[in-house]
């Protein structure tokens, strides 16, 4: 059967789709807990203040909305890899799946261009803190996938 | 069984918004194996869904205004088989086309017993239903004299985190159609249709509600292609 087409989730879902503890994974106590935070840009580098981001990892699911200055923040897991993240905003007919790897050292896909790996590594800010920026576009452009 | 890509081009340029944020390079298509943390089924633990979070009419202490309407059909997958037990979520502008969130500034009364969200789980056959009002026109500044056709939006999860969809559910006829840039934006004119629901006589309630049919058909996983 042919698929449903994607349509955006356009400018106004914040009243309906995020929710308090989306961005809260995992509790504060939790033993492997890490903050992931980061921003959203567009291909001018300004912030994309309208974007929804998931993540999904086992028994986990974290929804978060950017901010003004498009940026977002979640609670959750180190993971065992890397954390998918998927984003839908204004602008994006179809959403755009990329990977959060914690280290340069990973395993990253043989599909992976050796040039723009470094876009899929988050940068550690302390020990359980990790600074993972996305550019949808232009300079630095972060690898987004398809499956 | 080779299916054409039904879902739009990222840079679609009547769609002004597409032109600073469309990725430029073609996604990486990685092999995965099958304990991918892409294909987990999305635990969506966090909120519950209540008894009437699928009946938007009912979530105020008055009734909406604007006609009412009944929206059902099934989730299923590529092979056409019932996806059971996953959640669904929709939002959408109230009768006038104005949405209860602060960026929009359309002139149209907001409706104090409308919020225009609700949610629901498919049942064993895949199936669900809304009841809501039908979501009203309205304006936007893409480019002049600009209008959406009305839409209700549509959250659905699957059973992995691949087959993650948000798309618009449209009515049967509406003028606009040939004006929208989103709308437009899906290459294929029968997967536009996909976008279409159905007026259905045997959805609607006498006296009481119209009724729509809209199936929604999800993406194959990896290891389900033939």
């Amino acid at each position: 059967m042919s698929q449903t087409p994607s349509q955006t989730v356009g400018p106004f879902f914040s009243f309906a789709l995020p929710y308090d503890e989306g961005p809260l994974v995992v509790p504060e106590d939790h033993p492997d807990m890490i903050e992931l935070r980061g921003r959203l840009l567009d291909g001018a580098g300004e912030p994309v203040s309208d974007a929804l981001l998931e993540i999904c990892q086992p028994g986990l699911f974290g929804r978060c909305e950017t901010g003004a200055d498009g940026s977002y923040r979640f609670r959750t897991a180190r993971p065992d890899g890397y954390i998918p993240l998927l984003i839908f905003a204004r602008g994006l007919l179809k959403p755009v799946w990329t990977r959060v790897y914690l280290t340069a050292e990973a395993p990253f896909p043989a599909e992976v261009d050796p040039v723009r790996r470094s876009t899929l590594v988050a940068a550690p800010e302390g020990e359980r803190s990790y600074r993972f920026d996305v550019r949808l576009q232009g300079d630095g452009e972060t690898v987004f996938f398809a499956y | 069984m080779t299916l054409t890509d039904p879902h739009p081009h990222h840079l679609t340029p009547g769609y002004l918004s597409t032109l600073l944020r469309a990725p430029s390079y073609p996604p990486v298509r990685p092999a995965l194996d099958p304990e991918a943390a892409e294909l987990l089924d999305p635990v969506y633990g966090h909120r519950p869904v209540g008894p009437l979070d699928h009946d938007l009419t009912r979530q105020h202490a008055g009734e909406p205004i604007g006609e009412r309407i009944i929206v059902t059909g099934r989730v299923l997958d590529s092979r056409g088989r019932a996806v059971p037990n996953t959640l669904l979520e929709v939002w959408q502008a109230n009768a006038t086309g104005r949405y209860a969130h602060p960026v929009d500034q359309h002139p149209a009364p907001l409706d104090p017993n409308f919020t225009g969200f609700g949610r629901c789980l498919t049942d064993a056959e895949g199936r669900y239903r809304f009841v809501t009002i039908k979501p009203g026109s309205y304006p936007w500044r893409n480019h002049p004299n600009a209008w959406r056709p009305a839409h209700i939006h549509f959250s659905v999860f699957g059973t992995a985190f691949t087959q993650r969809l948000i798309t618009q559910m449209y009515f049967p006829g509406d003028p606009l159609f040939a004006y929208d840039p989103i709308f437009q934006s899906v290459p294929e004119p029968k997967d536009r249709e996909r976008l279409v629901s159905a007026f259905d006589l045997d959805v609607t309630e006498p006296e009481w509600a119209l009724g729509y049919r809209w199936d929604v058909v999800l993406g194959a996983t990896p290891f389900e292609e033939e």
